[in-house]
């Protein structure tokens, strides 16, 4: 019967890509090792090689195609003594895509509202439904909105933070030549040149103290983590030496540095690859800590962290690296630190979350919204300084909160807000605040035990439902 | 970079048999300056010493007595603008940068008026007037730090070198090796000075480093290292001064293992058991850095008299600076929530 070849996944989180060209026509011959097709993500493009020997029967994907999920049956190879005349046996695409797509389903759970692949720039992805979003109100009414992905948001706020500064610099590992390991550096080191774009050997704890030497002395760097699971080795330099110095030297010398990179889960990296680490810089007095979920906040945020002049932590998450938002096409668009913002208004209950913890959350309000109960969803952005008065604000008004995180719950973020809530609206409360988080268990590698771990949509109606005793 | 310890010496044209050099004679003057500022250093130390007998100064203290050729000896290599850094024996270090013996002795007691306002104390004093990046209290985390300074200097193109100091201990960190690498690659403008002073707190170099001719430690990144009588002062500035020219010329980083001896605990509550009385006074007795200077000074006919002058001079400073110490407050409470954020 002959063989199909599916779309191929190139990184744990790609879900479409486009197929770019075809280099092998329909009768050649075909040899394992062979490169039949190029592939094009956001991100890279990469050579499709066949696995197997026969003759190319039929391209089923024609070359220039976008947005091709990955598992689609792009073209069948015929294996000696099987002709054209075979293809007919050949299952039909749709059937002979493994079905269900485990990693597809598991990346959806976890995707941003009304983003359902978040890896695709993706114009033909289903419309958001639109939040109730409060105005920000840093942006003039009227301003034009261009919609970006989180990557270049972060991108566009790099380079001009670069222009603007000629001390602020970037390095990190494949930052430069190899554009970004998940391409956020785009066009950088074309634009600025090795000077400023600095690729570094895979060695963090030790360029985490150069960066943190060359902003003692005046530079301004942002120090890219490949993710911050290797910032573990680097942890002794931003903690004991970035956060510490302003005080040990007595407001002297002090550190404008930002620390940025992929936290949290990915998809399907297991342990040591998906953690979250906003409740441990959170911890460091002397440390800002930033966690942004949509792509203006990113755009925003980021230009602020760069012009701090204290160390920031500015935690990304590569789920939504792919998903695009609308920036405000504003010549400065810099958000303050330390700001949270009302995304979803509502009387009931409030829900507060961050980074990708806002998928849930925004999915779970519309979930409650169709059984009357109207959530009110706060995007924490800043988690150090910790805008304590939005969510007490909120939850004077709602008398119930439940707080969303991918983390682990002992000590985590969730806790510090309950607690906050408990000091400062005890008396609003109508129930016990509710923590949903990362189940206590490191994450596993397998499809449905990354989901379990993972926190749910469901989890989160389940706990809103909870503290309204419904 | 075959053989780079031989190229740097045939620039100086002093090489002897094994590759070390001849110390340069100094001037009386250059003589003067260096027997005054290493009096300083220990007179200071001394005081610090008895000052936490007395308990007015707390935590750890690690005094730099028996070392004190060496920051002296590569301060007088130096140039205004270049950078000091260092781990946590730092009192010395801060003295031959030109902070005040006040400021410093009022940060170990505490105080208001110490460099840190009290907030850092003995490990963790700073000075950007003086270009002194501190004062590092984690072993090894002021060698990355110390090649970031030197990553400034080069990004901005001037042609100021950083001095990293770190001791035999922290020459086994991880991160050293990281900076040595990216300092080669990037050729940095940074001296690693190796104050090996052959304890690592109790360990001895012998039973901590499979390589102790710490000289050579940076073979496998090429960089030239040379091992220097830190015990001589001209030495230390004949060292100094290749190394400096090699950095400002932008070669890159250069290695100098001071060897050295400290006479006192590695801390104020070490009894240094690990070592005998003997070897201590046999070192104090043949090598003593500031004894070396006293003598040449003497053999070319400078009174008694004139040396007590200089040592009574260092005396008078040491005492008012532990008197200010003392006297000087607290910093007041509302100083706990300050500097924490720009």
């Amino acid at each position: 019967m002959p063989i199909q070849v599916l779309m191929p996944a190139l990184s744990p989180t790609m879900e479409k890509g486009n197929l770019s060209k075809w280099l092998k026509k329909e009768g050649e011959s075909i040899k394992s090792g062979d490169v039949i097709a190029e592939i094009e993500t956001d991100k890279a493009t990469m050579e499709v090689e066949a696995t197997d020997e026969g003759t190319l029967g039929k391209i089923l994907i024609p070359e220039g195609s976008q947005d091709v999920a990955v598992n689609t049956p792009i073209a069948t190879i015929l294996s000696d003594g099987e002709s054209a005349a075979d293809l007919g046996k050949a299952p039909a695409p749709k059937a002979a895509a493994p079905s269900p797509n485990v990693a597809e389903e598991v990346a959806e759970s976890r995707s941003p509202v009304g983003e359902g692949k978040p890896m695709i720039d993706a114009p033909k992805a289903p419309p958001a439904p639109k939040a109730v979003a409060e105005p920000d109100p840093e942006v003039p009414e009227g301003t034009e909105m261009v919609t970006m992905t989180i990557r270049e948001a972060l991108r566009d706020a790099m380079a001009e933070e670069m222009r603007r500064d000629p001390d602020v610099f970037i390095m990190g590992e494949e930052v430069a030549e190899y554009q970004g390991a998940y391409k956020v550096s785009q066009g950088l080191l074309q634009e600025f040149g090795a000077k400023r774009v600095i690729d570094t050997p895979i060695t963090e704890h030790g360029f985490a103290g150069i960066g943190v030497g060359a902003a003692m002395a005046g530079l301004k760097p942002i120090v890219e983590f490949m993710t911050f699971n290797f910032a573990m080795q680097a942890m002794d330099q931003i903690i004991n030496s970035a956060a510490k110095t302003l005080y040990m030297s007595g407001g002297q010398m002090g550190c404008s540095i930002v620390f940025r990179g992929p936290n949290g889960a990915a998809a399907r990296v297991a342990a040591q690859h998906s953690q979250d680490y906003s409740a441990w810089y959170s911890q460091v007095p002397g440390l800002k800590v930033v966690a942004p979920f949509s792509a203006a906040d990113y755009k925003g945020l980021l230009k602020a962290a760069i012009r701090d002049p204290n160390p920031v932590i500015f935690l990304e998450n590569e789920m939504l690296y792919g998903h695009s938002g609308e920036v405000p096409k504003l010549d400065d668009y810099v958000i303050p630190l330390g700001k949270a913002r009302i995304v979803r208004t509502g009387g009931h209950v409030t829900i507060v979350s961050w980074s990708n913890g806002m998928s849930y959350a925004l999915k779970a309000a519309d979930e409650l919204a169709k059984e009357g109960i109207e959530a009110e969803v706060i995007d924490l952005r800043t988690l150090r300084p910790m805008d304590t008065e939005t969510i007490v604000a909120s939850v004077k008004k709602t008398g119930r909160a439940v707080t969303v995180e991918e983390g682990w719950q002992q000590n985590g973020v969730g806790a510090e807000i309950a607690a906050r809530i408990m000091e400062h609206a005890f008396d609003y409360l109508d129930a016990p605040v509710a923590r949903v988080s990362g189940k206590d268990v490191p994450m596993p590698y397998a499809a449905n035990l990354e989901k379990l771990a993972l926190p749910s949509v469901a989890e989160v109606v389940a706990a809103a439902k909870a503290v309204c005793y419904r | 970079m075959a053989a780079p310890k031989k190229s740097v010496a045939k620039e100086s044209g002093q090489e002897k048999a094994d590759g070390s050099h001849e110390p340069l004679e100094f001037t009386r003057e250059q003589e003067l300056t260096a027997l005054r500022d290493m009096l300083l250093i220990r007179r200071f130390e001394e005081k610090a010493g008895q000052l936490y007998g007395m308990g007015a100064i707390g935590g750890f203290c690690h005094l730099y007595i028996g070392q004190e050729a060496i920051v002296v000896g590569m301060q007088m290599a130096l140039k205004k603008g270049d950078q000091v850094i260092t781990g946590y024996r730092d009192h010395g270090h801060m003295l031959a940068c030109g902070m005040e013996a006040k400021g410093v002795m009022a940060e170990l007691t505490g105080r208001h008026g110490g460099y840190s306002k009290g907030k850092g104390g003995s490990m963790h004093m700073f000075s950007k007037e003086k270009n002194f990046f501190g004062g590092h209290g984690i072993v090894g985390a002021q060698v990355s730090l110390g090649t970031g300074l030197a990553f400034a200097n080069r990004y901005r193109g001037n042609d100021f070198v950083s001095l990293a100091y770190f001791g035999d201990g922290a020459s086994n960190q991880g991160q050293v090796y990281e900076s040595f690498n990216m300092a080669e690659l990037w050729k940095l403008p940074v001296i690693y000075v190796i104050e090996n002073n052959r304890y690592a707190m109790g360990t001895s170099v012998t039973r901590s480093s499979a390589q102790t001719d710490f000289s050579k430690r940076g073979i496998s990144f090429n960089i030239p290292g040379e091992q220097v009588d830190g015990m001589d002062v001209r030495a230390v500035k004949a060292a100094g001064d290749k190394a400096v020219q090699w950095c400002r010329e932008g070669k890159g980083p250069f290695i100098l293992e001071m060897q050295t001896y400290r006479y006192r605990g590695h801390s104020m509550s070490d009894p240094a058991k690990y070592r005998t009385r003997e070897e201590v006074d046999k070192v104090r007795h043949d090598q003593d850095p500031i004894e070396q200077v006293r003598n040449r000074l003497l053999a070319a006919k400078m009174s008694e008299q004139e040396l007590k002058a200089i040592d009574a001079e260092v005396r008078e400073i040491v005492n008012a600076a532990a008197d200010f110490a003392q006297h000087d407050p607290e910093p007041d409470a509302s100083e706990l929530y300050t500097d924490i954020y720009r």
